[in-house]
């Protein structure tokens, strides 16, 4: 294609731009060059801006999408929006340009032997509804699923739902977000019966203390990392970073502190321990907000196809706990974890301070854990011994890596074992389902069947036969990938694989529909702050492509679900949300109507008497309170919290003399997850165009590795041979690598374990044993 | 046609005077953060004598302390 100079020369002008910002924000995480940014837009008469949630992560940033000529052109932060209040990231500022790469998907294409044919969509939804019926007539209703996403609008993943549990009356529906969230849900619904965070973002102006447990912000969560620096400008507040690896946000934190990966289970013990000895306990917020417990142990890694595992739950007392945490003085934990006991007691200090209010995130480093659920737990021990919750500023926050994992996967509830509202296992929640979706109650079976993991082991064992692939790419991120390839692939599997851009998933495609994405259809994302966003279509999509819930729309009436299906297609995301609202219509869940939707960006819910609920759980703030005290946790029929006694478990995998190196696996700013998104766009491809292992400097020196060598990587699963970084933005510990994930071309999942957490069922990419060496 | 851009850290307080003073220099544009105490500065010139002129010239501004490069390119090598 021929390129003008002038547009050669402006090009690279903006790399020089950006490799600058780039820099700059390596030296300052959360720097922000918003007039360049703003600078850099389009201007023009033509030029129409609509405000939506960012189509990237968790974070839910509001933006404003410039549209002309019927093409979104530009972005801009929403100043008017309480997340980011005008601020975007880089990925953020580049979001449109990921509508329009050159090899979008724009025609169904159907599989024939060894290559592709194009058919028309019609053609396409008549044969995945046969395709389905006959898996179902010859194998059974369990023998089809459907795999979606975290990036699923609340009306994909709701009509999802309804068609798998609610019509076809299996519950094989499942969704990525059970690889990066789902310990932080069973971390709260084991602590407080109830699931996603208590407070908001909010709490970021009220903390004086940011403890950080295993989450990168300044790369993962840049533009909430900005208002943190932000307060450290205005008022002084502290940031601590307790990581495996140093990374932009050591750097930019008031104090780094490492620990061998695992062993913050250790460490969060030790820290209750020392809480409890200062004498630091809220006494009174523990004798009316909180019961103790304990659980099974020694609860196992889920390597083995069809693992189970059920709690042992058991109430135990203060003192029971007390004599339990004896085992994690700072000074023993010190030998386990590699934190000297001095700075665990600093940091139980800052917890401990009465007149210190405090912050704790996390994100993948704590729930892509073997033991994630546990820890999302005794992170909770803590905030719930100093009675540090629920109140603006002192908020213990789990952290999200996709736009609606919260609002689709989680609310929505497209995993197994859910529903809109309660699960499965539930006689009166599934008549309550039953009664919204108009089917009959025996359709919801009252089993779950397969999460995640199991789901693909399913698929390679010949259980399950049909599969469709919903907006993600799990043969980029499932975790000991092979295997899980090599199954989708066998000859009697019908993949159907719905998506953007062609991607290592629709490679293992039988079928694959083209998707409108984001701003080409209308829908809602929930972020991590209990947020829901409306955006409404800006622009049409490309070719044949058409929204995710209009092809499950499309399917259900073909399968003669014409009575549940009865949405029209101008008109069908305002019907669904209404009908979704019905799922959640109660003090404790209450969504906001999409009228209120549309004219603000986003609104939290609790949504009650007209206004959203910022913290939960607190009388003061929250109208579902009504025990007549100051705090209710009414997740739990006692209204009370629990503190559970959990023990430090090692990794499923230890690094042995054959495997000498833990291998941690992860993300940078300029990529999305998978990349399928971000490597088309230019500037962010160049950044980071190949993925590559971050070494130790002094395993490299005594290697001679240097940074770009070739190096080989081998687990028990196979290998990879992938570049070095030596002291680039990030550091592993001594005997550690990391290697991120969105580059296709070095898949570092094909050597990841697939050992998950037995109560969440969250894999770990953090910890494998590897062996390195120069090639 | 060498395209450059430095980071440039002014001295305590100098960051607007700084601002000012490379702005006012010839192909040279400056693109100050908004919430911390440095620069971006690029450069876009004929020749490589030409920015190594230019380049003498922003060295010489007293509210600079550090001139550092991030990337260069020259767009003739481009095809």
């Amino acid at each position: 294609m021929y390129t003008s100079t002038t547009n050669r020369r402006s090009f690279i002008k903006k790399m020089a731009i950006l490799s600058a910002m780039t820099t700059a924000a390596t030296l300052f995480p959360g720097i922000l060059f918003a007039n360049e940014q703003e600078r850099g837009l389009p201007k023009g008469g033509n030029l129409d801006w609509k405000k939506a949630p960012c189509r990237f992560c968790g974070v839910g940033c509001g933006v404003l999408v410039g549209v002309e000529n019927g093409k979104a052109v530009a972005v801009k932060g929403d100043p008017n929006s309480s997340v980011n209040k005008g601020l975007c990231c880089v990925k953020g500022y580049h979001s449109v340009m990921a509508m329009y790469g050159k090899d979008r998907l724009t025609k169904p294409l159907l599989r024939q032997k060894d290559s592709y044919v194009e058919i028309s969509m019609k053609e396409a939804l008549d044969l995945i509804a046969s395709k389905m019926k006959e898996t179902i007539n010859t194998y059974g209703k369990d023998a089809v699923s459907i795999y979606g996403s975290g990036q699923w609008t609340i009306p994909d993943g709701y009509v999802a739902s309804k068609l798998f549990k609610g019509c076809i009356g299996t519950n094989n529906v499942e969704a990525n977000a059970r690889l990066c969230m789902a310990s932080a849900v069973t971390g709260f619904m084991t602590s407080f019966g109830i699931d996603e965070p208590m407070g908001c973002y909010e709490d970021i102006d009220y903390a004086d203390v940011f403890i950080l447990w295993g989450n990168n912000m300044a790369e993962m969560h840049p533009v909430l990392f900005s208002r943190i620096l932000d307060q450290r400008l205005k008022r002084g507040v502290k940031i601590i970073d307790f990581a495996t690896r140093t990374t932009r946000t050591s750097m930019a934190a008031d104090k780094s502190i490492l620990f061998l990966p695992q062993t913050d289970i250790a460490v969060a013990n030790a820290i209750c321990y020392e809480i409890i000895r200062k004498g630091w306990v809220n006494r009174s917020f523990v004798e009316k907000h909180c019961n103790f417990s304990k659980g099974s142990t020694n609860i196992g890694y889920g390597l083995e196809d069809k693992f189970s595992f059920k709690d042992n739950p058991q109430k135990i007392s203060f003192e029971e706990y007390k004599l339990f945490l004896e085992d994690y003085s700072p000074e023993k934990v010190e030998k386990i974890s590699g934190v000297s006991a001095k700075d665990i007691k600093y940091m139980a200090a800052h917890y401990g301070n009465p007149n210190s209010k405090v912050m704790s995130l996390w994100c993948m480093g704590m729930n892509q854990h073997t033991r994630g659920t546990w820890i999302n737990n005794l992170v909770y021990n803590i905030h719930l011994l100093t009675g540090k919750i629920s109140t603006p500023g002192n908020s213990p926050f789990s952290l999200t890596g996709q736009p609606s994992a919260c609002g689709t996967v989680r609310e929505v509830g497209t995993l197994t074992h859910k529903l809109p509202h309660g699960v499965v296992m539930n006689k009166k929640d599934r008549e309550f389902a039953a009664k919204i979706w108009d089917v009959p109650v025996e359709n919801i079976p009252s089993k779950p069947t397969y999460h995640t993991v199991e789901m693909f082991r399913a698929l390679d064992r010949g259980e399950i036969k049909f599969m469709w692939i919903q907006v993600t790419n799990p043969m980029v991120t499932m975790p000991k990938l092979k295997r899980y390839r090599d199954g989708a692939k066998k000859e009697e599997n019908f993949i159907v694989v719905s998506d953007i851009y062609p991607t290592p998933t629709t490679d293992i495609a039988d079928l694959i529909l083209p998707s409108a994405m984001w701003v080409e259809r209308e829908g809602m994302y929930g972020n991590s702050e209990r947020r829901t966003q409306y955006f409404e279509q800006m622009v049409q999509p490309p070719g044949e492509a058409i929204s995710d819930t209009w092809q499950l729309v499309e399917v259900a009436k073909r399968m003669g679900f014409e009575k549940q299906f009865y949405y029209n297609e101008e008109t069908h995301i305002e019907e669904i949300y209404s009908e979704y609202r019905k799922h959640h219509n109660n003090s404790k869940h209450n969504m906001a109507p999409l009228e209120v939707l549309k004219e603000n960006p986003g609104m939290q819910w609790p949504y009650v008497d007209g206004k959203p609920t910022q913290w939960r759980f607190n009388s003061k703030y929250d109208p579902a309170c009504n025990n007549g005290k100051d705090f209710h946790f009414y997740g739990k029929p006692d209204g009370k919290a629990v503190i559970w006694q959990r023990p430090y478990e090692p990794a499923a995998e230890e690094p042995d003399a054959e495997y000498p190196f833990l291998l941690n696996t992860g993300r940078v700013i300029e990529h999305w997850h998978s990349g399928s998104m971000t490597r088309r766009i230019p500037v962010l491809h160049k950044a980071v165009p190949e993925a590559y292992v971050e070494i130790n400097p002094n395993d490299a020196k005594r290697m001679q590795i240097q940074t770009g060598d070739k190096v080989k990587l081998t687990t028990r699963r196979g290998e990879i041979i992938i570049p070095a970084s030596v002291n680039g933005r990030g550091v592993p510990a001594p005997m550690q690598v990391f290697v991120p994930f969105f580059d296709e071309n070095m898949l570092i999942n094909n050597i990841t374990l697939d050992a998950f957490c037995p109560i969440s069922k969250q894999p770990d990419y953090k910890k494998c044993a590897v062996q390195i060496e120069k090639v | 046609m060498p395209i450059k851009s430095y980071l440039a850290h002014p001295y305590s307080g100098k960051k607007n005077e700084l601002s000012e003073a490379i702005s006012c220099l010839s192909h040279c544009e400056v693109i100050p953060a908004q919430n911390e105490n440095i620069l971006i500065v690029v450069t876009e010139t004929e020749t490589m004598d030409e920015e190594k002129v230019l380049k003498s010239k922003l060295e010489t501004i007293k509210s600079l302390k550090l001139l550092t490069m991030v990337s260069g390119f020259n767009t003739n090598k481009i095809k």
